[in-house]
């Protein structure tokens, strides 16, 4: 298994914590508050990312991955809900606290064309912050980014060229280059690889696990291709328009899946293989707008298992086994 | 002095040096006299191009012919589609060979760039003009009424005689083939006014909401009075997959119809378009980069490489059985493939340019199996099976053997 390495580590500490998150956002212009609608983007979500591990957090779009991940980074406020880091509480951190612990976490997106600046060289680029946030000397700073492309593999002549002189893949790296300067210990992947043709992806996810590896990095990854997923993390979060519907380990997740949601998505995923003829199960209809979210049970306008109950009364978000969680009326709500 | 002189040395050495940088540099540098040049050269080419494309009243015998086997759709031979830009001529396309069978799902897979969509561009002969031209080769198509086109040759004026009715294109975005000033209803019965002039308002309107109804919209009769934008993404592309079939095409173009759609999203259209092949009668030429779309869908793979075809032949054996070191690459790379590995399979180096193509394998700068003779000319489709083809030297010994048997047993070459 490509994770075995890190299995056998022994359980480490809690880096992020997320209790009850929410946020939301106003829609429309409504004069009076209470005709007020909002798009539930991240609707009371809890998790835990422990030390050196990948959460992998799959979903469909408009479920609330990306906000998710830029909430945590306080790149949105907060509707409601505590994000606890390390030892802060990122949610209650001041402007000068919040600068300090930037670096710390950082994050990587999916277009590598347009998150680079094409005026800047790659030193310059990876360099910045680095600077900014005096993370080493300043004698030590151009030997600093160059040990840093060299563990991205990137060549170390490559510093004084720019941006639009490299590959998708090489720019994703100095994407990683960026972030890893600034020695951080979470790293939000959103969709790192989603832009990239196969042979390049494969040089992207290696990179990440070989950070991991050597830096012992912990990575929340956001990605809609589950099998992506399923190759780099350790534990795997299904979201369905902005609330988690299962959250386990990567064999629990993909091995004993429990949710009719994740059922689906995996049975939807194509097979590279044409002599594995999967039964697929199509699910009916559109995602619904987050706007207006269906009650009781957010997925059963689409579930071939909903049940009278599941119309109006919300699933709660119960463990079955130790550290599976599912919401869903199939299984015992007591 | 001696102090005055050494530093004079080295001023000059640096400069020297400096000279030999710049002229290194320069060399992937175009200069302005270079790029007119290119420019009038290339204005001089197209526009004769162009005006063998846009004359009137062609005789039809100047582009008919007879197809290689009237079991294919169509087939294409030796194609070279170019563009003609300020910075060299591009060969997006660079010689392509096969064909699609009558009833059945062609997939073209390979990285962006690799002349997927400019191959399906020529068939349809939308390429951006007047700087991409077929520049060679031969899209024989084997129409309805049983004549057979050299669309390569056919003038652009004929052209929309095929276009639309007997071949028709879905796009990976739907919002920019769909008009968004008009209703789903009117842009539908737009193209049976177009092809079927005779056809009345009320007739067409049937139709549409019939079609809509084929490509499993719930509320047909609704949806025909909608715009665009206020349809879903997965929506719009029924709604354009409707209107590909509209006429009772032969050929179905896809160029990465579901890669714009969510998973659960691209296997409902996915299983549509599986459904529809065999309602319709006609063949799909489905284009996209994602093996595992082609593993499902496709009955013949063409893998494409820096603008040709490496690898050729059905399913199952481009699956099972990879032959050309580039497939292989691939194949080790996709996750889902390697659960069980510490590390992906990555290809090294990048694709060559399409400006400057060596005059050897293309994939040979990248290639694990490379050999003396890799270093001779691009090596030539080889077969290693009736069905299967594959460009790459290490199969010359299978090829001679193959041809053995073959030539004992029905005396073809
Ligand atoms: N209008 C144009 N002018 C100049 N070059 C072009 C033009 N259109 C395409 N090309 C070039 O032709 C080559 C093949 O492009 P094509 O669009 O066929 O790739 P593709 O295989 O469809 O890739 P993708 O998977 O990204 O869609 C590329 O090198 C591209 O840059
Ligand atoms: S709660 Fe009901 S509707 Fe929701 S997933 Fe479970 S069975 Fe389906
Ligand atoms: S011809 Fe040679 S270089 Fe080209 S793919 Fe085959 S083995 Fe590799
Ligand atoms: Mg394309």
């Amino acid at each position: 298994m490509a994770k075995n390495k890190k299995t056998e580590k022994k359980k480490t500490k809690d880096l992020l914590v997320v209790n009850n998150l929410k946020k939301y956002f106003p829609v429309g212009s409504a004069w009076l508050e209470k005709n007020k609608q909002y798009v539930q983007a991240v609707d009371d979500v809890s998790f835990t990312i422990k030390e050196g591990e990948t959460l992998g957090v799959v979903g469909e779009s408009g479920c609330g991955k990306t906000t998710l991940g830029r909430t945590i980074l306080r790149l949105h406020s907060i509707t409601d809900g505590e994000i606890l880091y390390d030892k802060y509480d990122i949610g209650k951190l001041g402007k000068k606290a919040l600068r300090k612990l930037r670096p710390k976490i950082q994050i990587i997106f999916q277009d590598p064309y347009s998150s680079l600046s094409p005026r800047m060289t790659v030193g310059e680029i990876i360099g910045e912050a680095v600077r900014e946030h005096k993370i080493v000397p300043p004698e030590e700073h151009q030997d600093y980014i160059m040990g840093v492309m060299k563990s991205c593999g990137l060549q170390p002549y490559y510093y004084r060229r720019y941006p639009h002189e490299f590959s998708g893949g090489q720019r994703q790296r100095i994407c990683v280059a960026r972030a890893l300067a600034l020695k951080p210990d979470l790293i939000i992947c959103d969709e790192p690889v989603s832009a990239l043709d196969v042979s390049i992806q494969a040089q992207v996810i290696n990179l990440l696990n070989d950070l991991q590896n050597k830096f012992g990095i912990t990575y929340m990854f956001i990605s809609h291709d589950l099998s992506v997923v399923e190759y780099i993390s350790d534990e795997i979060m299904v979201m369905y328009l902005g609330s988690v519907v299962e959250h386990g380990t990567r064999e629990q997740v993909f091995k004993n899946p429990m949710h009719p949601y994740t059922h689906a998505l995996m049975s939807a995923i194509p097979i590279p293989d044409p002599e594995v003829k999967s039964k697929k199960i199509i699910l009916k209809g559109d995602i619904p707008s987050p706007i207006n979210p269906p009650k009781g049970c957010k997925f059963h306008t689409r579930c071939s298992k909903c049940m009278e109950i599941c119309k109006t009364v919300t699933p709660k978000f119960k463990e079955y086994e130790e550290g599976h969680k599912v919401a869903c009326h199939l299984y015992s709500q007591d | 002095m001696n102090k005055i002189l050494n530093y004079f040395k080295k001023v000059l050495k640096r400069f020297k040096k400096k000279k030999a940088r710049q002229k290194e540099e320069s060399k992937h540098y175009i200069s302005l006299k270079q790029i007119k040049a290119t420019a009038k050269e290339n204005k001089r080419i197209t526009k004769a191009m162009e005006k063998k494309n846009n004359r009137k009243n062609v005789p039809e015998e100047e582009y008919l012919t007879k197809m290689r086997d009237p079991n294919n759709v169509v087939e294409f031979e030796d194609l070279h589609s170019y563009f003609y830009t300020e910075s060299g001529v591009v060969k997006a396309v660079d010689g392509v060979s096969f064909d699609i069978p009558r009833k059945s799902i062609v997939g073209v897979v390979g990285e962006s760039g690799c002349g997927k969509s400019v191959t399906s561009l020529s068939l349809m002969k939308l390429l951006q003009s007047p700087q991409g031209q077929i520049h060679s080769g031969s899209i024989r198509y084997s129409a309805k009424n049983g004549k057979v086109y050299d669309i390569a040759k056919v003038p652009k004026i004929d052209m929309r005689k095929i276009r639309g009715k007997e071949m028709t294109m879905i796009f990976q975005e739907p919002m920019t083939s769909l008009n968004p000033v008009f209703k789903i209803g009117d842009q539908l019965d737009e193209i049976l006014f177009l092809h079927f002039p005779e056809t009345t308002k009320k007739e067409a309107k049937k139709k549409s909401i019939e079609m809509l109804k084929i490509v499993g919209i719930a509320v047909p009769e609704k949806v025909y009075d909608r715009y665009p934008h206020e349809l879903s993404g997965g929506m719009r592309q029924r709604v354009m997959i409707a209107m590909a079939l509209s006429c009772d095409p032969n050929l179905i173009i896809a160029d990465e119809p579901t890669t714009a759609l969510d998973v659960t999203i691209q296997a409902q259209i996915l299983e549509l378009l599986r459904d529809l092949k065999d309602k319709i009668n006609g063949s799909i030429m489905l284009i996209t980069h994602d093996l595992g779309v082609i593993a499902e869908m496709a009955d013949y793979v063409v893998v494409m490489y820096a603008g040709r075809v490496v690898e050729k032949g059905t399913v199952k054996e481009i699956f099972k059985d990879p032959k050309h070191p580039y497939t292989m690459g691939l194949q080790k790379s996709i996750p889902a493939l390697n659960l069980d590995s510490d590390t992906l399979y990555t290809i090294p180096g990048t694709v060559p340019n399409p400006i400057d193509l060596p005059n050897y394998c293309y994939f040979r700068d990248r290639c694990n199996k490379r050999f003396e003779k890799c270093d001779g000319p691009y090596p030539p489709l080889m077969n290693t099976s009736s069905s299967r083809k594959v460009a790459c030297y290490l199969y010359e010994e299978i090829q001679a053997e193959f041809n053995k048997e073959a030539g004992g047993k029905n005396g073809k070459k």
